[in-house]
């Protein structure tokens, strides 16, 4: 039997933002039977069940997550973290956009089954269109009794409350986001404490990413068994792949996880005619690069780790034969250096100077000594920071040493970029 | 310095902010937002009133806003620009783009236009629209897959005083792919 896609059903057929187009597709049944049926425990033992592992990027499972919350009477909130910044990402947007609703009953259930007393939506500040849709959607919810007081006459209330960013892509990790939505510049925490113990205005706090909220409807309506027939064993559930790059057809792919990149290739047209693969990222800038002799690795969470990589945001970027990684690399290396926070030195101090040394090779005046600069970065710059975007930034550059060291001793020996980088720009 | 005027115009709005949070300070970004929505970008005049509002230094709230770079600080044209400069849109043109760009406004990155209209910004935050790329945004609404004709149609839509939900409307739009019946080749 083939696949139905589960989170983008209904997406540019009719217009999901009409709440009854979205009830007439199933849509707020879960929070029904949520709410009407089971207990916030029986809710969370389904999530977890379910197997469900966040989508945001690092594949925890949520509903362990969940578990972390203490119960010691506090006030706990939970956050959607909708900051999607990871650069070569986009499928959140599309999810906000084309069908808020979901997002609002997946938020609605996982409150209920938290505990949360007050629910955030931490939208990126781009995302202008997307509030507004919210906005909409969430005085429609409100009008059917949806959201607000005695939600469908259960006495659970929540109010959901939209913060909008403003352009810092660190406010995507948990703890700058608290930080942000806290009325702070968007710095990083130190874990432990974890925001389950200490997290929002110093409350218990669970952050989940937009997708990983937007599968809990159906694991509720539609039962646990039924999810998981979707995946893999360990990677349940379906995955929307945001495949962009080299390829004929980019775009958003809601499929299974742990489809190969084969596959995945193949649904989005293949490569330009007459290219070679030269490498993918299966999860966004942070990402390590994967080669032509990974095509057939699934796109799950442990299968990309054990490939030497990971899933990340499943933003998959596609590389052919006409594209330079010596540019790929400075662009994710310019794009680091502006978006350190700057508390940390390793940071501040590595991205930049990562960022000028990746120009000097690009433009001809590197040294063999500067590959070992970079390649000494994972000492510098992996594990000596409050939060991981010291070490994403460096992932990229080192995997294309190790698995493409010629591209770079190619700019050393021919003083710059062999390729002809115009050749790139007219595909 | 004068309070700002937003602050009686939309009374209303700044009270709903202050409600929506548990504590005041929470209520620098959307208070920031909404100065700039009904200026343009943040004056300083708009920066103490915040800052008295939510309670914080006035320092402090610099402090803030600084860290974030979609809020103005001076004067920007009516129609501020994005255009992605990260690596989906870089590999398939932004730079063409942003020259192409640069010329037809007479302007360089980071300026704007001499009669106000137009303010060009060159961002190297992907603004997720990768499978359109190379994209932009004009006040936030989104332009997919804008080659020069494209661009030169968008700054018509713009000085026939098109709105920028209208020009998002025209030239940007969604990038699901259909899956339906997907089947493992493999396993």
């Amino acid at each position: 039997m083939g696949f139905e896609p589960v989170l983008t059903k209904g997406i540019g057929e009719g217009d999901l933002i009409d709440i009854d187009v979205y009830e007439g597709q199933g849509g707020y049944q879960g929070l029904r039977k949520a709410l009407k049926e089971l207990s916030p425990a029986e809710v969370h033992e389904m999530v977890k069940e379910s197997g469900l592992r966040g989508r945001g990027g690092a594949g925890f499972p949520t509903g362990v997550k969940w578990g972390f919350l203490p119960n010691d009477g506090r006030p706990r909130y939970l956050v959607c973290n909708a900051d999607e910044s990871e650069p070569a990402t986009f499928n959140n947007r599309m999810l906000i956009e084309y069908n808020p609703h979901q997002l609002i009953e997946g938020i609605l259930i996982s409150a209920y089954a938290t505990g949360a007393a007050q629910s955030f939506i931490y939208l990126r500040g781009e995302f202008k269109r997307g509030y507004d849709v919210l906005m909409r959607a969430m005085e429609q919810a409100r009008r059917k009794g949806y959201l607000g007081k005695n939600i469908m006459g259960s006495g659970f209330d929540q109010e959901i409350t939209v913060h909008r960013g403003a352009g810092a892509y660190i406010c995507g990790e948990e703890t700058g986001l608290l930080s942000s939505l806290e009325g702070g510049r968007g710095q990083p925490r130190l874990k432990p404490p974890f925001p389950a113990v200490s997290g929002l205005y110093g409350m218990p706090t669970i952050v989940n990413n937009v997708e990983t909220l937007c599968n809990v409807p159906h694991i509720i309506y539609r039962g646990v068994e039924w999810y998981r027939s979707i995946g893999t064993e360990k990677s349940p559930g379906p995955k929307i792949y945001s495949v962009s790059g080299k390829v004929k057809r980019p775009g958003n792919y809601e499929l299974p996880l742990g489809v190969t990149f084969a596959e995945l290739l193949d649904l989005a047209g293949g490569l330009h005619e007459g290219r070679r693969l030269k490498g993918f990222q299966p999860g966004g800038a942070s990402a390590p690069i994967l080669t032509a002799d990974h095509v057939d690795v699934p796109l799950d969470f442990d299968s990309t780790m054990e490939a030497g990589s990971m899933l990340g945001t499943a933003g998959v970027i596609v590389f052919d034969d006409t594209v330079c990684l010596v540019r790929v690399a400075r662009y994710y290396a310019d794009f680091f250096s502006n978006e350190s926070c700057g508390q940390c030195t390793p940071c501040r101090e590595g991205t930049a100077w990562k960022s000028r040394i990746l120009r000097r090779l690009e433009e001809g005046g590197g040294t063999m000594h500067d590959l070992d600069v970079l390649r000494s970065l994972k000492r510098t710059m992996q594990g000596t920071t409050i939060c991981l975007l010291s070490d994403a930034s460096t992932f990229f550059v080192q995997s294309v040493l190790e698995r493409f060291p010629e591209e770079f001793e190619a700019h050393v020996t021919a003083g710059g970029c062999p390729l002809q980088l115009e050749e790139v720009r007219s595909a | 310095m004068s309070a700002p005027a937003w602050l009686t115009s939309h009374a209303d709005e700044v009270q709903a902010i202050l409600d929506r949070y548990p504590q005041k300070r929470s209520a620098l970004m959307p208070l920031f937002h909404l100065a700039q929505e009904v200026r343009g970008y943040v004056s300083e005049e708009d920066l103490a009133a915040i800052a008295e509002l939510t309670g914080v230094t006035k320092a402090y709230a610099e402090s803030v806003i600084s860290f974030y770079s979609l809020y103005e600080r001076k004067p920007v044209g009516k129609y501020v620009i994005h255009v992605c400069n990260n690596i989906a849109c870089g590999l398939e043109g932004s730079a063409e783009l942003i020259r192409h760009l640069e010329e037809r406004l007479g302007i360089k990155a980071g300026e704007t236009t001499p009669d106000g209209l137009i303010t060009l910004h060159v961002t190297g935050e992907c603004i997720a629209a990768c499978d359109a790329a190379p994209a932009l945004q004009v006040n936030l609404e989104y332009c997919n897959k804008v080659d020069p004709e494209k661009a030169d149609a968008i700054i018509e839509a713009i000085r026939r005083g098109e709105t920028p939900e209208a020009i998002g409307d025209m030239f940007g739009g969604l990038s699901l792919q259909p899956t339906a019946g997907f089947t493992k080749s493999s396993s």
